[in-house]
């Protein structure tokens, strides 16, 4: 690849301090490092991960609303999380995490408790409790 | 305090941290010759392991590897430590920054608060450099950045203890001793070279090497078939994402390998070298096309374009041209040694 073939297709990185580095020929066929705000193919990758992330936590999503799940359930979906992982980050048994997934038994968790899920998840209480 | 440290970006947080931290201590060292000595280019396909759902490809050796060939052929003592406590990994830390040592740190990137939200995926072995501390903001220099970052302190304990898969348990390296700021870079690039072939074309299991890419060709062509359309995209678009995703300069480091080749050639006075150097970026430059093509394909829903029979063949035709490249590699090694 030459140097003025890098691609230079923003989507994800133009607003943000990464850049991707290339290794690409100069005019004289040596090779040098170029910067690079992203590549059409790998933003097409990346983006249909994500929808498909999306995708699977909106079913998630709508066993919410439908008063199943509690809204713990969407959001650990959504960050790509497992009940193995939140409860290492957290310190919360894996089987307590599994009963706060319900709906009814989230429901009766206080403030202060809830606060740890929000705390691990880098988000406010409110969010939390909102899907 | 801050360490007057060097940072230059780098295609790989892996070899990019290892040259920075050996250009502090006077070892001129590029990321592409760090990638070569280091035997960094790869190509492994283990169905057996999944990760979110998904079949492991990876265009590289396992996460520390490359770092320690190099540091072991270029005679650099480093020391390494994993910890229990946060807080004592933390005091650890700081002790090395107030004598002036920059420290290696393997984290997560789920945490990262640089990191655009769409790259934040539970990855747990990146690589950066603490260069500093100053009211409790450490200085970091990670090599997919431009410019140098800043993470607190509870960030950086936060991501230094990430969970998931293969937790970094708040690794840390650094350089306990050079024994000389020139090394022999000769030797280093020779047996660097001889691994790699060997590598590439000798581990006698069906998912490494040049292997590797032949079977992950053969079950592409059943994908349609076995897993439906979507699942079969989610693949391919995995793929793409391990070839291209930050850190590997392009082509799964096939451009970064050539520009090593490229470097070796006047290091060892061998210019059949850039000859090498030029067939990789060929092999490169397939991979690339590879990649615009298995991304039209998703992209474009519906009207077929590269059928997976047909990008499956370019998969082939990659691996055959890797397996005759390694090999003449192999022989020119070989060649010039004797001699």
């Amino acid at each position: 690849m030459k140097k003025e073939e890098v691609p230079q297709d923003g989507r994800f990185l133009e607003s943000t301090n990464l850049r991707d580095i290339y290794y690409a020929l100069d005019e004289n066929g040596n090779y040098c490092q170029v910067q690079s705000i992203g590549w059409e193919a790998k933003n097409e990758a990346l983006s249909l991960t994500w929808e498909n992330i999306l995708d699977e936590a909106e079913s998630v999503r709508k066993e919410v609303l439908a008063g199943e799940k509690s809204p713990l359930a969407y959001h650990i979906q959504v960050r790509l999380f497992d009940v193995g992982m939140l409860s290492a980050y957290s310190g919360i048994s894996k089987k307590t995490i599994k009963k706060h997934l319900q709906a009814k038994e989230f429901e009766r968790l206080d403030d202060a408790f809830l606060e740890k899920y929000a705390n691990t998840l880098n988000m406010t209480l409110d969010e939390l409790k909102k899907v | 305090m801050k360490i007057d440290f060097k940072h230059s970006p780098a295609a790989h947080c892996e070899s990019g941290v290892t040259s920075n931290m050996l250009r502090f201590y006077g070892i001129n060292i590029s990321e592409p010759m760090v990638l070569g000595i280091g035997a960094g280019l790869f190509f492994s396909y283990m169905p057996f392991i999944r990760l979110h759902g998904m079949p492991v490809i990876s265009f590289r050796p396992l996460p520390g590897h490359i770092f320690s060939r190099v540091t072991k052929r270029l005679n650099v003592k480093m020391k390494g430590r994993r910890f229990l406590n946060r807080d004592k990994s933390m005091r650890a830390l700081d002790k090395l920054l107030e004598q002036g040592i920059p420290v290696g740190n393997l984290v997560g990137v789920f945490y990262l608060p640089y990191f655009p939200k769409e790259y934040r995926f539970h990855f747990n072995a990146h690589n950066i450099c603490i260069t500093g501390k100053e009211n409790n903001v450490y200085v970091v220099s990670d090599p997919v950045s431009p410019t140098t970052n800043k993470l607190t302190y509870d960030e950086l304990k936060r991501v230094r203890f990430a969970k998931g898969t293969y937790p970094p348990f708040g690794k840390m390296y650094w350089v306990k001793k050079i024994r000389t700021t020139t090394p022999d870079l000769k030797s280093g690039i020779i047996s660097g070279i001889r691994l790699n072939c060997k590598r590439m074309l000798d581990i006698p299991l069906p998912y490494f090497g040049v292997k590797g890419i032949f079977l992950l060709a053969s079950k592409m062509r059943d994908w349609e078939k076995k897993l439906g359309t979507k699942k079969a995209a989610l693949q391919l678009a995995q793929l793409i994402r391990m070839l291209e995703e930050i850190g590997t300069g392009g082509a799964g480091f096939r451009f970064m390998y050539a520009a090593f080749l490229q470097e070796a050639a006047t290091v060892l006075a061998w210019p059949e070298l850039r000859d090498y150097s030029m067939q990789m970026t060929k092999i490169g430059d397939l991979w690339r096309n590879f990649s615009y093509e298995a991304a039209h394909k998703f992209k474009s829903r519906g009207e077929n374009i590269c059928s997976y029979d047909q990008l499956a063949d370019k998969l082939v035709h990659i691996a055959d041209e890797e397996k005759r490249f390694f090999t003449q590699l192999r022989d020119l090694v070989k060649r010039n040694e004797r001699n």
